[in-house]
């Protein structure tokens, strides 16, 4: 502790260089948490899955549909306690590049399995009310700066033609996991659609939303519910939510293993820049080291000095990283990556990951250039002067 | 009748190169006394350094034994040595050797850091050690802030404060002018004097040998006494 004094001088000694080392670090460890953050998004749906929901599909594919008349012999199984459905629609607003999702929900049973969706009293009567009506969430309305009341049209790729909707509520979510990105409509306005123009497309749904009481029983009855399929022209796949949303992800998983790649390099190379400033440090001050061994002080001193610098060092680029990324860049990111993560949640993990990182890079970084200080003889060290 | 301080019996040293061996001292036999002032005078590389490292620690003979108070160095570990030094050994460099981002005081106040003084304590042996080099009026001064002169006072402060046994100076005013290394010869003399400091010094230059009252010439890392 005494040498506290010592340990913050010899850090601004070199004012330039140690700056520009902290400033590496930040930087390196803003850039660790910026993606280690993207990751978290890609699982921000499964955060937000709920263990009481179980998802129905075609087995072949979530791009194959299943008839609606399911839904009665899913609701006869022991155990279920609501079923509801839902299908992708995947329209375009004015522009292709204007992407937000789009989902046929039933209006009697949809959002009583969500309860994070929190829609007002009078506009979900409105929803319920109006064929042609749209529930969108908060975020998707300012995006575009809708509000309650305004025609919107889609143009339908998957249904072709021109879609036109009202949109008769503003839904915001419970929890900060809850999408706020979505727009769901009726299912009955697409499904009279397709009756008069494709009746083959008809009655059918993407997928099957089931409430079960007892999450614990959520194996046995995915089994009975496919089992109840076996054999027919739509096999069934029925999964927990989590499960569900984890199979998205799993289609990115490569891009996620390469973020994290990337995230690991980040900090190597911090390491390496680190430990080249360590390195430095140390053998301009093999001099010093040996002055202070002849006065007496021991290779736990020097450890001291050397750890000390370089963790003074790396805490102070981590400090700084972490403010650089919860101030100016991280809004930033929301802004540029918002339309493409629903939910973008702030983990302290990843912010204590990321000063954990730094921390550890100034450890490793201290090690060599402390061997080699602790190692050289006093008179090698006093004859550097010489 | 003085007490010896440092004995080295048959005290042989030699450096490796490769595999080249390069002798530097031979058989050295040495006493110094309690309260001596001792010059180790020599040509460049006849081994002064070399022996003065010896008798502070700071490197172990190749043969023999340096013997401080009936203690044979060679039996202590590094460790031990350390703090062997710390309590009995004061260094003065040619160079001064001071901390550049420490002040005067601070640079002082150092080997202190190693004891269980008090802050109290401790500010109160810098005090006195500064005075005593006569830079009292300096102590927050940082080394780029004074001359030569006064960077080797510090030094001399930075070796007294602890009080040790020995004083042991390596070309002291091997760096300086003239004034400031008469000055600097004069303060030596003065603590070997005043303060019964026993100091050991390597010089080439006779007239900073002249402030001492035993002197001993090395050449080719052999021992004559004057």
């Amino acid at each position: 502790m005494k040498l506290l004094k010592l340990i913050f001088r010899n850090t601004g000694r070199h004012k330039l260089r140690s700056s520009l080392t902290i400033l590496g670090l930040a930087i390196a460890v803003m850039a660790f948490s910026v993606i280690r953050y993207s990751i978290d998004a890609w699982y921000s749906g499964v955060a937000a899955s709920s263990p009481n929901r179980l998802i129905t599909r075609n087995a072949i594919s979530i791009i194959f549909t299943l008839p609606l008349s399911y839904r009665d012999k899913i609701a006869r199984i022991d155990g279920v306690t609501g079923v509801s459905w839902a299908q992708w629609f995947g329209g375009i607003y004015v522009d292709a590049k204007n992407f937000f999702p789009q989902i046929a929900v039933d209006k009697d049973t949809f959002f009583d399995m969500y309860p994070e969706y929190i829609v007002p009293t009078d506009e979900m009567k409105a929803f319920l009310s109006e064929r042609n009506a749209a529930l969108v969430g908060r975020k998707l309305a300012d995006r575009f700066g809708w509000s309650v009341g305004d025609p919107i049209r889609l143009t339908g790729t998957i249904y072709p033609g021109e879609w036109d909707f009202v949109i008769r509520g503003i839904y915001t979510g419970a929890k900060e996991t809850t999408d706020e990105t979505q727009w769901f409509f009726r299912y009955d306005y697409l499904d009279e659609r397709m009756r008069k123009e494709t009746p083959v497309r008809a009655g059918q749904v993407g997928w099957f939303i089931i409430w079960i009481n007892d999450p614990s029983q959520a194996a046995i009855i995915s089994e009975k519910i496919d089992r109840l399929f076996d054999n027919s022209m739509a096999e069934t796949k029925t999964e927990t939510e989590e499960a569900f949303n984890l199979s998205f992800v799993s289609m990115a998983s490569s891009i996620i293993i390469g973020l994290r790649i990337i995230s690991i390099l980040v900090i190597g190379i911090i390491l390496l820049v680190l430990a080249n400033t360590m390195a430095m440090t140390a053998r301009e001050r093999v001099p010093e080291y040996a002055v202070m061994k002849t006065l007496g002080f021991r290779p736990v001193h020097i450890v001291g000095l050397i750890f000390g610098e370089s963790l003074f060092i790396a805490i102070l680029g981590g400090l700084l990283g972490i403010v650089i990324t919860l101030f100016p860049v991280m809004p930033l990111v929301r802004t540029a990556l918002g339309h493409f993560f629903p939910t973008f949640p702030l983990s302290v993990v990843t912010l204590i990951l990321g000063m954990s990182s730094a921390i550890v890079v100034g450890f490793l970084a201290a090690v060599f250039p402390t061997f080699k200080a602790v190692k050289t003889p006093i008179v090698d060290g006093l004859r550097v002067i010489d | 009748m003085a007490e010896t301080l440092v004995k080295l019996e048959d005290v042989s040293k030699s450096y490796w190169r490769d595999s080249i061996e390069i002798p530097v001292l031979h058989h050295i036999n040495l006493e110094i006394l309690t309260g001596e002032f001792v010059a180790l005078m020599g040509p460049s590389g006849s081994g002064k350094t070399t022996l003065l490292n010896l008798i502070a620690g700071i490197d172990r003979p190749s043969q023999g034994r340096v013997i401080f108070e009936h203690e044979d160095l060679s039996t202590l570990s590094e460790g031990d040595l350390a703090r062997w030094r710390s309590r009995h050994i004061g260094f003065v460099f040619q160079f001064y050797n001071l901390m550049p981002v420490l002040t005067a005081f601070e640079n002082v106040e150092l080997p202190l850091l190693l004891t269980k003084l008090s802050r109290a304590e401790r500010h109160k042996q810098v005090e006195t050690a500064l005075a005593i080099v006569g830079l009292a009026d300096r102590m927050k001064h940082y080394p780029n802030q004074l001359s030569g002169g006064q960077e080797q006072r510090v030094a001399i402060a930075r070796a007294i404060v602890t009080d040790p046994d020995l004083i042991l100076a390596d070309e002291p005013t091997g760096d300086l002018d003239k004034q400031s290394a008469e000055e600097i010869m004069d303060l030596l003399a003065q603590l070997n004097k005043d303060f019964g400091k026993t100091i050991t010094m390597v010089t080439h230059d006779p007239r900073a040998a002249e402030h001492a009252r035993v002197i001993h010439r090395l050449d080719k890392g052999e021992l004559e006494t004057a």
